[in-house]
Order: structure tokens, then C-alpha cells, then sequence
């Protein structure tokens, strides 16, 4: 394996790495919050990925400038689901828990193939699209760059607001100990919404930047979904750190497999890093428990 | 009340004999439930002799397919309380041992569905020994994880038909070869009922036996389980491994009836899902409530197909998805528990 191949596949790892860490923040935000696991964040991304191409292919808006718009939508689909959905189950068996948000990923996903088809879409001539950069000798795609930047940096706004902000103490109170937290004057109701809210905003944010380079169809959630569970078991069901050192860390194996073993076993690599971490460590290499 | 409590709701408290007090409390009732099953049976007995459409036989078997799937499934899924969301191997496993083994080797598809229930139990006990140290949502996603392995690793082995799959030899039609052409699909009806027979008593024996009150301690309160003396795991992995025979032997059904298997209809998260989707809908932790679910399920996948084409629209999911979101918000026992409602208020 020469220099140069080695430091591409390196890049191109810690690139999509970064785009895996914001999926998997939204996801290991609201397990912190309530210890549900939305089994339909991926498709949940894939929502946001559609929102992107029809807003492009409509009104001829580039993903990047619909980004707001996104994620706002996703927010608001985050929001609805708390309201309609998980509310009612949030003191049910964990069984219902599953089955509940189970229930909404094979409605999601099969409402995207009714309405649009199982075809691959693709959003041509974005801002970002047809540009390479070339960094000594690795070439870096822009909409690749783009996306890990947007992700990073969202990353570090949703720490800072979850760490830092009134508001984010607040939810971690609520997160620790819900009646207490009530007693505080925390509007514990509040903090659930705005933790899907959020959680889903991640999603949106990171479909958007997806989806000025990758292939949008009914199922592609399946794998982000599948991969970002690997991710929050890596770094800890519910840590924020642990997402993003998750991320990366999963990116690189996804690229370095693809690499060593061959494109079309890579998946398989990252799943049976699951299976070894959840039966080695279950709390993950950041967790708290 | 007992009744009541099974499904997502948990069970009964085990110790406590399930539908008894309300059958002795009104054995004209009782008696009335058995005459109305046997006569059932019969209809069931009769069915391909009154309806001899292909269609109407087709659907049939279709239904028992599934029916036995979701049944199997829910030996672990609903009366252990051990949601897995890769059954799909034990589908896959019977459908591709039982395949190679005929058009290889031509092993009758009868041994290679012994070899391939055997291969199964081993892969159970090989996943579920690991496994079922994790709880809830750990353990349904870490079976996702061994059943896209699979799937990986079939699409990659050319010897398995990798990605294209396998068609089966076509034979003499009989009973040795698993195989009959033409129409009329009585001979396919009888063995899928016979199958699905099998694994209906077996559970039926279950919920009757010690056993069936192991599992549902076990799903109850795991920790009070253990404190009573129970092996959690071995119970857990018994459970999985009756599963897993009978998921084998509706994988080598699939194969002789279909005669064509590859792993996007064999080892794909789809087929998972389904099973589990059928036992969630028709209710979990009883026995008919994974049979009212696959009839349910390919009445509606089946009529959408009508309706709208085979385009691959997937209204059926779309409906389906639906009501097991609606089932599990609302009504934890299942189309089987809105029924009983019913029927003790009517």
C-alpha cells in the first residue's frame, strides 16, 4: 500500500466519518434524554435528503441554500413524532418502544417508494458538485469536504448548546431525573420535544449536505440508520463525545475494509465491529453506564 | 384480565393458569369453542378440494408460510420477550442448505431440511449464546447486524449463486423431490399445513407446559427470574433454537415451492421485518395472534397487488407500518387482543 493511498483513504474516512458522527448525535441525543431508540433515523435522513432533491429539482434551490429549510422540516417531523408517537409510549414496555418507532421506519420508508418511486435520484450541478481539490497528491472532492465541514461544525453547536447553553442543562437535568427536574421548573415535555427537535434537526442538516453527492432512493436510510446504531453503541449510547469519536473512527474502518477486503464486504466489517464492541464493551467507548 | 395482560403489555404473572377460570366458569362456552375449531380444521382439511383455483391455493399457502414464520418468531419475540430482527438467517439457512444439498448432491429436499433445521440450531446456539447478554434494543440491533452479515457474505460467495441466486433443478414431480408442477397445488397445500400444524401444537404445548411459564418469566422480570433459580439463558437460547427450526423449515418450503432463492427474497432485513410485523399486528405471546397477522398481512398485500399492479408501490408496508406504529401505541395486545375485547364485552 503506497504513501498516497494510504493518506487518501485516510481523508476520505475521516470525511465521511464527520457526516456518520452529526447522524449519530441525533440519535444518542434523544436515547440520552428518554432510552428510546428511534429505529427511523434513517429514515428520517432519507426524508431530508428527498426534501433536498425536490426542493432542487422543483424551484431549482441547491441543497446548500435549502439547508435551513431542511432542517427546519426535520425539526418540525421531529417534533410531530415526540407529539404523536413517543409521548404515548414513554412509560410503555420497551417492547412497544421498539415496535413503535419500528412501525414508523417501514411506514416512512415505504410511503418515500409509494410517492416516489424506487429510483435512484441524483441532485446534478450543485454549488459544491464537479470540483476537486488537490491537496499534494489526495485528491478531496468538495461536496465530500463541504459536508464534513457543515457536519463538524453543527456538531460543535449542538455540544455547545447541549453543554454549555440554560437550555441544554436543562435537558440533561431532565435527562438525569425527570421528576426532579419538575420540581426544578423544568417543563420536562418541553425538553422531549426540543430533544427530537433537535435530534432530527441533526438529520436534517446532515441529508442536505449528503445529498449534494450521494445517491437519494427509498432504502438509503437503511444503511445510514444501520451504520449510525454501530456508531452510538461504539461511543456510548447517549455520549455526545462519544458519537464523534464513534464517527470517525467507524468511517475509517468503513473506507480501510473497503479498501483491504473489497468495496462490497465493507458493511459487513462495520456491523461485526458492533457485535464485538455491544458484547465487549456495552457502554461503549465514552458511555456513562 | 389474564388475557389482557399478554401481548406488549406483558403476560401473566407466571404461576397463574392462563384462560382456565373463564372456560370453567362457562363450559357451554368452552364446549362451543372447541365445535367451532375442530369444524375450523376441517374447513382448513377441505379448502383446496372447494377452492381449486390456483389463486385461491396460492394465497392459502402463502398465508401459511408467513403464518409459520411469524409463529416460530414469536416463540422469542412474544413469549421471551427477545426481540430479534434477524430470524431471516434461519429463513436463508433452510432455503440454501436445503437447495445445494438437491441440486448438488440431490439429497431429497426432506434430509436436506433435517440438515438444514440442524445447521440452524447450531447458528442460534452460536448467535443467541453471545447474544442474549444484551437486553432490548442491544440485542434486536445486534441481530440486524448477523443477518446483513449473512446477506453479505451470500451475495459474495459465487458458490451460493451470489447475487443472481439459484434455480432448483426441476424434477419429476413427487413427494421424494418436494416437487409438483402443474396448477393444482394441493399436494404443496397440505405439506405447508402440516408444517405450520407442527409448530402450533409445539407452541400450543408450550404456553401449557413449565416451560411456558419460564419464558414468560423470563420476559417479565428477568432478574426475578434468575432469582427463582431459572437459567435465563439456557431457557432464552431453547426458545431461539425452536424458532429456528421451524424458520428452517418454512426457508426449505420456500425453496421447493418458489423454486428459485436468492437473498434478496431469503436472507434480506425485509423478511425479518415481515415476521416480526405479522406476530406485532395479529399480538404477541399468543398463539393465534401470528396467524390472524399473516392472513391480514397477504390479504392486504395481495389486494393491493390487485388493485394497484405489482409496480412495487409497497402499499402494502405502507399500511402495515401503519398499524403496527397504531398497535403499538394503542392496543399492545394485538388485533387478537381487540378481539377478545370485543368478544367479552359483546
Amino acid at each position: 500500500m503506497t504513501f498516497d493511498l494510504l493518506a487518501q483513504t485516510l481523508v476520505s474516512g475521516v470525511l465521511i466519518g464527520f457526516v456518520f458522527a452529526l447522524v449519530a448525535v441525533g440519535l444518542t441525543l434523544i436515547f440520552g434524554m428518554m432510552e428510546i431508540v428511534n429505529f427511523a433515523h434513517g429514515e428520517f435522513l432519507m426524508m431530508a435528503m428527498y426534501a433536498s432533491f425536490w426542493m432542487w429539482s422543483l424551484f431549482a434551490l441547491d441543497p446548500l441554500v435549502s439547508l435551513p429549510i431542511t432542517t427546519l422540516a426535520l425539526m418540525l417531523m421531529g417534533a410531530v413524532t415526540y407529539k404523536l408517537i413517543i409521548k404515548r409510549i414513554l412509560n410503555a414496555p420497551m417492547l412497544a418502544q421498539i415496535f413503535a418507532t419500528f412501525g414508523l421506519m417501514v411506514f416512512l420508508r415505504s410511503l418515500a417508494q409509494f410517492l416516489w418511486t424506487p429510483n435512484f435520484r441524483v441532485i446534478q450541478h450543485s454549488l459544491v458538485s464537479d470540483v476537486r481539490l488537490e491537496v499534494g497528491s489526495v485528491f478531496v472532492g468538495l461536496p465530500q469536504l463541504v459536508a464534513a465541514m457543515g457536519a463538524v461544525l453543527t456538531f460543535a453547536f449542538i455540544y455547545w448548546l447541549v453543554e454549555k447553553t440554560e437550555t441544554g442543562r436543562a435537558m440533561m437535568a431532565t435527562a438525569e431525573d425527570r421528576d426532579a427536574a419538575a420540581l426544578m421548573g423544568i417543563d420536562s415535555e418541553r425538553m422531549f420535544t426540543m430533544a427530537w427537535a433537535i435530534g432530527s434537526g441533526c438529520v436534517g442538516v446532515a441529508g442536505a449536505l449528503l445529498s449534494t453527492y450521494y445517491y437519494i432512493q427509498p432504502e438509503v436510510g437503511a444503511v445510514f440508520g444501520i451504520t449510525t446504531f454501530v456508531v452510538v453503541a461504539l461511543g456510548g449510547f447517549g455520549s455526545i463525545p462519544g458519537a464523534f469519536v464513534a464517527g470517525i473512527l467507524v468511517g475509517l474502518v468503513q473506507v480501510f475494509a473497503g479498501l483491504i477486503i473489497g468495496p462490497s464486504l465493507k458493511f459487513a466489517v462495520v456491523l461485526a465491529i458492533y457485535l464485538l464492541v455491544v458484547l465487549m464493551r456495552p457502554q461503549g467507548l465514552l458511555g456513562k453506564f | 384480565m389474564n388475557q389482557q395482560q399478554a401481548g406488549l403489555a406483558g403476560p401473566a404473572v407466571p404461576g397463574e393458569p392462563k384462560q382456565r377460570p373463564i372456560e370453567e366458569a362457562a363450559p357451554f362456552r368452552g364446549r362451543f369453542k372447541a365445535m367451532a375449531l375442530v369444524a375450523f380444521i376441517l374447513f382448513l382439511l377441505a379448502f383446496p378440494h372447494l377452492f381449486t383455483m390456483p389463486f385461491q391455493q396460492h394465497i392459502a399457502i402463502l398465508i401459511f408460510v408467513n403464518a409459520l414464520m411469524a409463529v416460530a418468531w414469536n416463540i422469542t419475540g412474544g413469549y421471551t420477550g427477545q426481540v430479534s430482527l434477524g430470524n431471516t438467517i434461519f429463513f436463508g439457512v433452510g432455503a440454501y442448505t436445503s437447495t445445494v444439498l438437491f441440486k448438488d448432491y440431490l439429497v431429497s429436499p426432506w434430509a436436506g431440511m433435517l440438515v438444514g433445521i440442524a445447521l440452524s440450531i447450531l447458528l442460534a446456539v452460536a448467535v443467541g449464546y453471545p447474544c442474549f447478554r444484551l437486553q432490548g434494543h442491544y440485542f434486536a440491533i445486534a441481530t440486524i447486524a448477523v443477518g446483513e452479515i449473512l446477506y453479505t457474505v451470500v451475495v459474495n460467495t459465487q458458490v451460493l449463486g451470489a447475487a443472481v441466486g439459484i434455480q432448483l433443478p426441476i424434477l419429476p414431480e413427487s413427494w421424494i423431490n418436494m416437487e409438483f408442477h402443474g396448477t393444482d397445488k394441493t399436494s404443496y397445500y397440505y405439506i405447508i399445513l402440516a408444517f405450520l400444524a407442527t409448530a402450533m401444537i409445539t407452541v400450543y404445548w408450550i404456553e401449557r407446559s413449565k416451560l411456558g411459564f419460564y419464558f414468560r418469566a423470563i420476559k417479565e422480570d428477568p432478574d426475578g427470574a434468575r432469582a427463582l433459580g431459572i437459567n435465563i439463558t439456557r431457557y432464552k437460547l431453547f426458545a431461539f433454537m425452536l424458532s429456528a427450526t421451524f424458520t428452517a423449515m418454512a426457508g426449505t418450503f420456500y425453496a421447493q415451492y418458489v423454486l428459485f432463492i436468492d437473498p434478496n427474497s431469503t436472507i434480506y432485513i425485509m423478511v425479518s421485518i415481515t415476521m416480526c410485523l405479522m406476530a406485532v399486528l395479529g399480538g404477541i405471546g399468543t398463539l393465534w395472534g401470528p396467524v390472524i397477522g399473516a392472513a391480514v398481512l397477504i390479504s392486504i398485500s395481495e389486494s393491493t397487488r390487485v388493485m394497484l399492479g405489482g409496480t412495487g408501490m409497497a402499499v402494502d408496508l405502507l399500511i402495515y407500518g401503519f398499524l403496527v406504529m397504531a398497535v403499538a401505541v394503542y392496543q399492545p395486545n394485538g388485533l387478537i387482543g381487540m378481539l377478545k375485547g370485543i368478544g367479552r364485552r359483546g
